[in-house]
């Protein structure tokens, strides 16, 4: 199962050239295609970085009042919406796209940042959503009632109540948006046209192209892509195992 | 909304005496509050998914091409897409295609998946972590799946064909991605690839509900083994299972990523997907219209299998 994985890294380190005649070890590791890597690839790792971080803020910022709502409020469509957000997560994504990019050649959205992390979001929201609720069912009412009693508004029991205790699941939902966003390659395909704004993951595709010439440099693009999803594994696994399964069922 | 609606409907009749006047303003704040919570994320869903789908629909009946983004025009042609669509010599290939692929990828993802769970399930030293660095696949992203396996499954120089020769299984290196006979093939053992940290984590969760005292009744009876595999676990896993399974054809049906990675629908078609099409007629050949019409198609499919889900879900729940 980790054999790619670690073919990758393998492939990656060494000496550039257009075959793949990479023995099994490394052994005399070059750093040549990291650094192509890097000249042709650095800008697009910021993009993606700029776009990923912007989808976690926005994300979070319209699922967890959504989520706190859905998990404590008694309105009666609840049911309703929890059922629209499950399907809104089945919707095949070229289909947003498809009407995506006719809406955002009229606002002037295409190539733009803004526009990526909004599109990006359409893969964090429902989960976020999900995986916030999931956990703020479980606040006992009396904590904010308490609040509330000692003259607090809702909002601000939300801030200084909810959230804070909430935090966990907030890391958890973060994450993955953070991880959906920085993986996704179809709106960065459709939505952008030009070399401005480019995701590392289209800058990969468009190495694949028809023939790879410098597979070295590509396998070094793929690794610098995979880090953050290495390093949130070993470093926020209990966060990342939570989400894994708190999100696919319910 | 319909709070608002029905708090304010109801309020007449109940008549609150003079005092509780102001605690009513203040509960009807308080409702209009509630609802604040959930107008952004409402919003965002009505324009991020209802105006798509609503878009899909209306666009799959327009001529809507480049020349659209240029006047503004896109005439309408009623159900002639539709008619582009079915009648195109690529439909039944790539509808052929994306059957096989989501029940190939789903079938080796699920079987695999269940044996790694079972496997998994008795602990030893580092199954935790080992358990979860097997999530990797599944967080990396595709594109960069697509990218290694390309590397890997390389006619010539890729190390699959150089190890096959090594062990003498086959002469000549297979052209996993350039030939037609075996493209499809090579495309869904990558997708089983990253589709099997999925299936384990849900199917060890799912195995750890199951109460450690059903495997000491049967073992008392002599059942252990395949055959408490077949009287216990799969009977009590079946609710999952379904879950497992439906949600894999929703997320499989519109892979999109590891097939224009590795091989872009070709070779000569061989890997053209519903998904494939709906994004090349409306990407490369700029026909929003029939691109539209395929992703409609492509909805029907998914939606035909969320409501199995649901059900299956509900009935998960129920037990």
């Amino acid at each position: 199962m980790l054999f790619p994985i670690y073919w990758m890294i393998n492939a990656s380190l060494q000496p550039s050239g257009n075959t793949l005649t990479a023995g099994i070890f490394p052994t005399n590791p070059s750093f040549a295609g990291y650094e192509t890597a890097i000249s042709q690839q650095g800008k697009n790792l910021i993009t993606s970085l700029v776009v990923s971080a912007g989808t976690v803020v926005f994300s979070l910022a319209i699922a967890a009042p959504a989520a706190y709502a859905l998990a404590q409020f008694r309105f009666r469509w609840i049911n309703a919406a929890l059922l629209a957000i499950l399907i809104s997560q089945m919707i095949p994504g070229i289909v947003i796209a498809n009407a995506l990019y006719a809406a955002y050649n009229d606002l002037g959205l295409l190539n733009s940042i803004p526009g990526l992390i909004l599109a990006d979001a359409t893969h964090a929201i429902p989960f976020a959503i999900l995986i916030l609720r999931a956990f703020m069912i479980g606040i006992p009412p009396s904590l904010v009632e308490a609040a509330r009693v000692d003259g607090a508004g809702l909002v601000r029991a939300f801030f200084s109540i909810v959230l804070p205790i909430s935090r966990n699941s907030i890391i958890t939902a973060g994450l993955f948006s953070f991880l959906f966003s920085w993986s996704d390659f179809l709106f960065a395909l459709t939505l952008t046209t030009t070399q401005d704004v480019r995701p590392v993951t289209l800058g990969i595709y468009q190495y694949l192209g028809s023939e790879v010439s410098n597979w070295s440099a590509v396998m070094a693009t793929a690794v610098l892509s995979s880090l953050p999803a290495i390093v949130l594994l070993l470093i926020a696994q209990k966060y990342i195992a939570a989400g894994a399964t708190g999100g696919a069922v319910k | 909304m319909s709070t608002i609606e029905r708090s304010s409907r109801q309020s007449p009749q109940l008549r609150p005496p003079k005092a509780t006047l102001s605690a009513r303003k203040r509960f009807s704040e308080e409702n209009v509050a509630k609802v604040l919570f959930v107008v952004p994320a409402a919003v965002f869903l009505l324009l991020f998914f209802g105006y798509p789908v609503v878009k899909n629909i209306t666009m799959s009946m327009q001529e809507y091409t480049t020349r659209t983004f240029f006047t503004g025009e896109a005439p309408w042609v009623g159900f002639q897409n539709y008619v582009a669509v079915f009648g195109s010599n690529l439909f039944v290939p790539a509808l052929a295609n994306t059957a096989l692929f989501t029940i190939g990828s789903i079938a080796g993802q699920f079987v695999i998946g269940l044996a790694l769970a079972s496997f998994f399930r008795r602990r030893f030293p580092l199954s935790n972590f080992l358990r979860s660095m097997l999530l990797l696949p599944w967080l990396l992203p595709l594109i960069v799946g697509s990218a290694t396996w390309r590397s890997i499954l390389d006619q010539d120089s890729g190390i699959l064909n150089r190890f096959l020769e090594a062990l003498g299984l086959i002469q000549e290196p297979i052209p996993w991605l350039t030939s037609p006979a075996v493209a499809l093939t090579a495309v869904i053992i990558v997708n089983i690839w990253v589709g099997i940290p999925f299936n384990v984590t849900i199917l060890y969760g799912g195995l750890q509900d199951i109460p450690e005292e059903l495997y000491e009744a049967a073992a008392l009876d002599g059942a252990t083994g395949w055959k408490a595999f077949r009287h216990i676990t799969w009977p009590s896993l079946r609710p999952v299972v379904s879950v497992v399974l439906v949600l894999g054809v929703v997320y499989t049906i519109k892979v999109l990523d590891i097939i224009l990675g590795l091989t872009n629908g070709g070779p000569a078609n061989a890997t053209q997907t519903l998904a494939v099409r709906s994004y090349q007629k409306s990407f490369i050949d700029f026909d929003f219209g029939v691109g539209a019409a395929y992703s409609n198609i492509l909805i029907v499919i998914s939606l035909l299998f969320a409501l199995i889900y649901l059900r299956a879900n509900r009935r998960a729940v129920d037990e």
